[in-house]
């Protein structure tokens, strides 16, 4: 509204008609129109992304019972755990190997999809993409009981194929292979829409030169559709990773971080730590540490974004 | 492949013809081949959580065939729709999704619009400041917004922390910035004239807004509205932080915390509980499939 004051002509002997009319004018005037259109949204992100993210750094530096600063005392204490160092291997093993499959099953299922004729892609489609669409606490919970220890439907059927009871979650490797199964059932679907959406607008005529020149299928795949491809691989895989790395339903529900810590990740640990053990501060150091791999992966989708952006 | 036989001599080229549509043929039926194998996997679990459902508890217990169902019962699904607790989940998550669609949209929307047609100072920084926003994952912000909330409660004396509507306040953080996003895009697609010819009309920002831009981009508005919802409705770390009265609860929280009772896990009802809680995005999906996927895929590509 400051700029009400600054039209001098708005001073005149009728002060409330003429000032009513300047805020008015000031209204109709379209950076301050569009200023307000945004301030909900400014106000929103400011109080309650911005201000958190940096009240997190200030939380960081605290004690248990956030009285005393201890400046990085919690980060040194976190170094010296070996749980740490283990939720940082398993965070990165878990999302490299679900997003890794995530993509590629992604990729297979897209080029079958595409390989039908076009009338039954649809429903295919719709058959596919259903994992996306339920809640993943919800679906988690059938997969919970797909591995329970002792009605496992899994270790029914595998009985008759003479192989024995199998551990799903309850052993370190086999939880590890669990999770990141269920995170890729989730995903891939994901991948499959985006890669398929981008399979249909390769142009025909590429594939038919090449067929001329005599490529193959591999040839056709590795010199056409993926460099036609490339930037919605990319795009879409950072994406998957910032969210796969920031993973908690799943993980928290199927396995709880456990068998003995051996499937905690960044946010379930930050969970057990922050909320479970009421060690806030601590629990925030934790959470922290997605930043760095976060910053690499936004950065990158940002180049992308703003790239297309430019040729668009 | 086929190209190899090329060739050969003018006779032989109805065999080839032949050769060349059984490859198409062979690559089709293998293609079904997998498919049907993905489908199944991608299936299996929605469809387990069915045959678990119509099962007794006493059937469940017996061990028999996980894969068939012998005795269909509806007892889990009239004992949970019965139940004066799984209906107050039901509510608050049908409130809070609600609520939450309907403050983001009266966020975003105008947000989008300033942002793609009135350039300001500060306008582009800001519609990329969105579209960070939306990367931030909320198992990066659940502990200080936790902290923030109970503090904004000491200095108050607000209580905010264990009611439902805080997710209110919450929520949108996930929402607003991909609508947001999308919804620039789509008023971004819109040609320049329409709004111009509007505007020579005499037609005011507002006016621009509801009586041309909206309607004319009303399938990204619903795909909009479509993702604020499934977001709202499937969000699960938030309402576990935030919420624990059993009152208070939303369906996925709910689902987890009671129907779980320590060791003693009632299969057949949270099947029942997880299928209801399914049902929503499902059904919505079933009708709008195509704005669903519109909206999925447009976080990547408009830009």
């Amino acid at each position: 509204m400051a700029d009400v004051a600054l039209q001098p002509d708005s001073v005149g002997a009728a002060q409330p008609v003429r000032k009513r009319s300047g805020l008015k004018k000031a209204l109709k005037r379209k950076s301050t129109a569009a200023f307000l259109m945004t301030l909900p949204l400014i106000i929103l992100i400011a109080l309650l992304v911005l201000y958190p993210a940096f009240y997190s750094l200030h939380l960081a530096t605290l004690n248990k019972s956030m009285q005393r600063f201890v400046g990085l005392g919690n980060f040194e204490f976190l170094f010296k755990r070996d749980t740490f160092w283990l939720v940082v291997k398993q965070s990165c093993i878990f999302a490299i190997t679900a997003v890794l499959f995530k993509a590629l099953i992604g990729f297979i299922v897209a080029h079958f999809v595409h390989n039908i004729p076009a009338k039954g892609q649809r429903k295919w489609r719709g058959m596919l993409l259903v994992p996306w669409v339920i809640p993943p606490a919800m679906s988690t919970l059938a997969w919970l009981w797909l591995f329970d220890p002792s009605y496992s439907a899994f270790n029914y059927t595998l009985s008759f194929f003479g192989i024995g009871p199998i551990p799903w979650t309850g052993d370190a490797d086999w939880a590890r292979f669990s999770v990141i199964l269920v995170n890729v059932w989730y995903g891939a679907p994901f991948f499959m829409i985006m890669y398929l959406a981008s399979l249909k607008s390769v142009p025909e005529q590429l594939y038919e030169a090449a067929a001329i020149d005599g490529a193959n299928w591999w040839q056709r795949i590795w010199y056409v559709t993926l460099p036609m491809m490339r930037n919605i691989i990319a795009i879409t895989t950072l994406f998957s990773l910032i969210v796969t790395f920031a993973n908690f339903d799943i993980v928290r529900i199927l396995t709880a971080g456990g068998p003995l810590d051996h499937t905690h990740i960044f946010a379930t640990w930050a969970f057990r730590i922050g909320i479970e053990g009421s060690d806030i501060p601590l629990g925030a150091s934790v959470s922290l540490f997605m930043v760095p791999i976060l910053a690499v992966a936004a950065i990158f989708i940002l180049r992308d974004v703003n790239k297309r952006g430019n040729e668009a | 492949m086929s190209s190899v036989t090329i060739d050969k001599a003018a006779p032989t080229r109805t065999v080839k013809l032949g050769s060349m549509s059984r490859d198409r043929k062979w690559a089709l039926r293998w293609s079904y081949f997998f498919l049907t194998l993905f489908a199944i996997f991608s299936l299996l679990p929605p469809i387990y959580m069915l045959i678990t459902s119509l099962k007794s508890s006493a059937e469940i217990s017996a061990a028999t065939n996980p894969w068939w169902v012998f005795h269909p019962t509806l007892e889990n699904y009239v004992g949970l729709l019965t139940s004066n607790q799984f209906l107050r989940f039901f509510l608050n998550s049908a409130l809070v999704s609600i609520f939450v669609v309907t403050i983001t949209m009266l966020i975003s929307v105008p947000a989008a619009f300033a942002l793609a047609r009135m350039r300001f100072w500060g306008s582009a920084t800001l519609a990329t400041g969105v579209f960070l926003t939306y990367l931030i994952p909320d198992s990066l912000l659940f502990i200080p917004l936790f902290k923030v909330f109970a503090q904004f409660g000491d200095w108050t004396g607000i209580q905010l922390i264990n009611r439902w509507y805080v997710l209110l306040f919450i929520y949108p953080t996930l929402t607003v910035p991909f609508c947001t996003w999308i919804m620039i895009g789509y008023f971004a697609s819109i040609p320049k004239e329409l709004d111009e010819a509007a505007i020579i009309d005499g037609a005011s920002w507002f006016q621009t807004l509801t009586r041309i831009f909206i309607p004319v981009a009303l399938p990204g508005l619903i795909a909009a509205t479509i993702f604020a919802f499934t977001v709202s409705w499937a969000q699960f770390l938030y309402p576990l932080v935030f919420t624990t009265s059993t009152d208070q609860l939303v369906l996925p929280v709910g689902i987890i915390t009671t129907l779980i009772k320590g060791d003693v896990f009632n299969w057949g009802q949270i099947m029942t509980g997880a299928l209801l809680g399914a049902a929503p995005p499902l059904i919505i999906y079933a009708f709008l499939m195509d704005y669903y996927i519109a909206g999925l895929t447009a976080g990547a590509t408009k830009g």
